[in-house]
């Protein structure tokens, strides 16, 4: 265990050092500011004012730019760091692979995770400040919801990062990965499946399989309970899992999914060569 | 201590390693050369566990795969790029510390022997430093805790003159305990560190041979060389060895560490005609201070 802590610690140390961190955290940061700038918590959107509505935007925004935020910038990281001969030289230290790999996965999340909270707490802040009620529910439930989301990515981000062999393969996979997934979350996508006779229950199925669409409904849920804004989908939805067993489903779903991943990552970095 | 047995490795169609079998034992100190592509940073990465490959690599009988903490505890290694980690000089020695379990302290020390003030660059991140800081602070680390089998690629490339000398005498405190593998692509660089000359080319060991141990690892020589005239080439190269002019640029003294004798009368051959006169003999109390990077 304390070597895992020592591998974590040291990815954290490299990270926060890398000019990829820097502008990861000045867009979350920024997003925040121009969200404000805006004059958003002042609006109104279907009966949500104040922090409220910021934190619907912010999270919608989000939806959109973690993921890919993530995978990019773990795969050129790891992949890097292999290329350039950073594994060569770490892992001739007795570190067993187990502690080294699942080190930088937690020292990862903490780093990709850590702008994306803080720059939500900044704003509950000086919302307070302001003196706008604090959305709390609201608040705990969207922490939740972007770690689930920041984990799932993380772990996908690992498993290509094991798989492709230099830097600009697992940047061109990652990007086919993200991409794929944002295609199936286009309900347009979706209704041409339905119109080229596809199941529908296959194509709830796909926007099931989906973390992006599993995270954008979830967030949907919380403004729109009976997700009118879906349509039909939403009586597979709701009649399947209930509105809580939803929100369940949306938070440990893409956590198994990212911890599945990254298993297998763990599993073929191990029988691979390392360097 | 380290045994190779019928070592293939195959990148793809590619055959590296084609069929390598090799022992090594404690005390010795085994230059592996031969030129780029022949195979030697290969076998070096399946002797620490870092590639498959068939047939079976033993450290004191224990796969270094399998058994990775316990093998790569004996193991110092330096390689011959140094990594670009963007963490700090103390934070790299605590990590690499804390891992071997050894007191953070030693490295310090070693790198202090070895003239870089780890302290002073504490804060510093690794990347940023000199290439001939890095490689004394990886040379520090392998050194500075209690390694049995040093495996080094290229380490006295980046080193001046004093530093290399207080590395060959880190050496020669190692060499009865420890076994070393120092690779390299020119046998000039390290003969005069090892006991055994192991050549590679094309994946296949064409040479396995032991040569004479008669350099004293942590000896000095006193060199004083005249020239026939002044020479502006000659007094930058002669400069880099740490070497004082004197009368006009016509005499000049200095100490070389004993091992670098041979790459030492390399560079005078390149400015024989203008050698009038060398003198090189065993220093035994001419002790030059050391300069602190």
């Amino acid at each position: 265990m304390k070597y895992l802590w020592l591998a974590a610690y040291t990815d954290i140390i490299e990270s926060l050092r890398a000019r990829w961190f820097m502008v990861y955290a000045m867009v979350f940061g920024g997003l925040i500011v121009i969200l404000f700038a805006f004059g958003l918590a002042e609006s109104r959107i279907m009966g949500f004012t104040g922090l409220s509505r910021l934190l619907i935007t912010y999270i919608q925004l989000s939806m959109a730019m973690l993921p890919i935020f993530v995978l990019i910038t773990t795969v050129r990281s790891v992949a890097g760091d292999r290329e350039a001969g950073v594994f060569e030289y770490l892992l001739s230290l007795p570190i067993t692979l187990s502690a080294w790999f699942w080190g930088r996965v937690f020292g990862r999340f903490f780093v990709v995770f850590l702008p994306v909270f803080l720059a939500m707490i900044g704003a509950t802040v000086w919302g307070m400040a302001k003196g706008a009620d604090v959305p709390w529910q609201l608040l705990i439930y969207y922490t939740g919801l972007l770690m689930a989301l920041a984990w799932c990515f993380l772990g996908i981000g690992m498993l290509i990062s094991t798989l492709a062999r230099s830097a600009d393969v697992a940047q061109g996979a990652a990007f086919v990965v993200w991409l794929t997934l944002l295609l199936f979350l286009d309900l347009i996508l979706l209704g041409v499946l339905i119109q080229e006779h596809l199941p529908p229950e296959t194509a709830v199925a796909i926007a099931l399989a989906n973390p992006m669409q599993v995270f954008r409904t979830a967030t949907m849920m919380l403004f729109d309970p009976q997700l009118v804004l879906l349509g039909p989908t939403a009586y597979v939805i709701l009649d399947n899992f209930g509105q809580l067993g939803y929100i369940a489903y949306a938070i440990l779903y893409p956590i198994a999914l990212g911890t599945a991943c990254a298993g297998l990552g763990f599993v073929l970095f191990k029988r691979s060569d390392l360097p | 201590m380290i045994q190779f047995e019928n070592i293939v490795k195959r990148f793809r169609r590619h055959q590296v390693l084609k069929g390598v079998n090799l022992t090594i034992e404690r005390g010795h100190r085994v230059a592996l050369v031969g030129s780029n592509g022949a195979g030697k940073t290969t076998l070096i990465r399946c002797l620490l566990g870092e590639y498959n490959c068939e047939g079976s690599v033993s450290v004191d009988g224990q796969d270094p795969r399998q058994y990775r903490r316990e093998v790569l505890s004996k193991v110092g290694f330096v390689p011959q790029l140094p990594p670009p980690l963007r963490m700090p000089v103390g934070q790299l020695i605590r990590f690499a510390a804390s891992l071997c379990d050894t007191d953070p302290g030693r490295m310090v020390e070693v790198a202090g022997k070895l003239g870089f003030d780890a302290d002073h660059f504490h804060s510093q991140p690794f990347v940023k430093l000199s290439g001939g800081q890095k490689q004394k602070l990886l040379i520090a680390i392998a050194l500075g805790r209690e390694s049995e089998l040093l495996v080094m690629d290229e380490p006295a490339a980046n080193l001046d003159p004093e530093a290399r000398h207080i590395f060959f005498t880190l050496l020669a405190e190692k060499k009865e305990r420890a076994a070393m593998l120092i690779s390299s692509h020119r046998l000039d660089e390290v003969a005069s560190l090892v006991n055994r000359v192991v050549e590679m080319d094309q994946g296949e060991i064409v040479l396995d041979d032991k040569v004479a141990d008669l350099v004293d690892l942590s000896s000095r020589l006193y060199c004083r060389i005249r020239l026939i005239q002044p020479e502006a080439a000659f007094a930058k190269a002669i400069g880099e060895w740490g070497f004082n002019g004197s009368d006009g640029g016509l005499v000049w003294d200095g100490f070389i560490a004993g091992p670098d004798r041979l790459r030492f009368l390399g560079l005078l051959s390149r400015y024989a005609a203008l050698l009038s006169g060398m003198e090189i003999i065993e220093a035994e109390d001419k002790e030059p201070s050391v300069n602190v990077v």
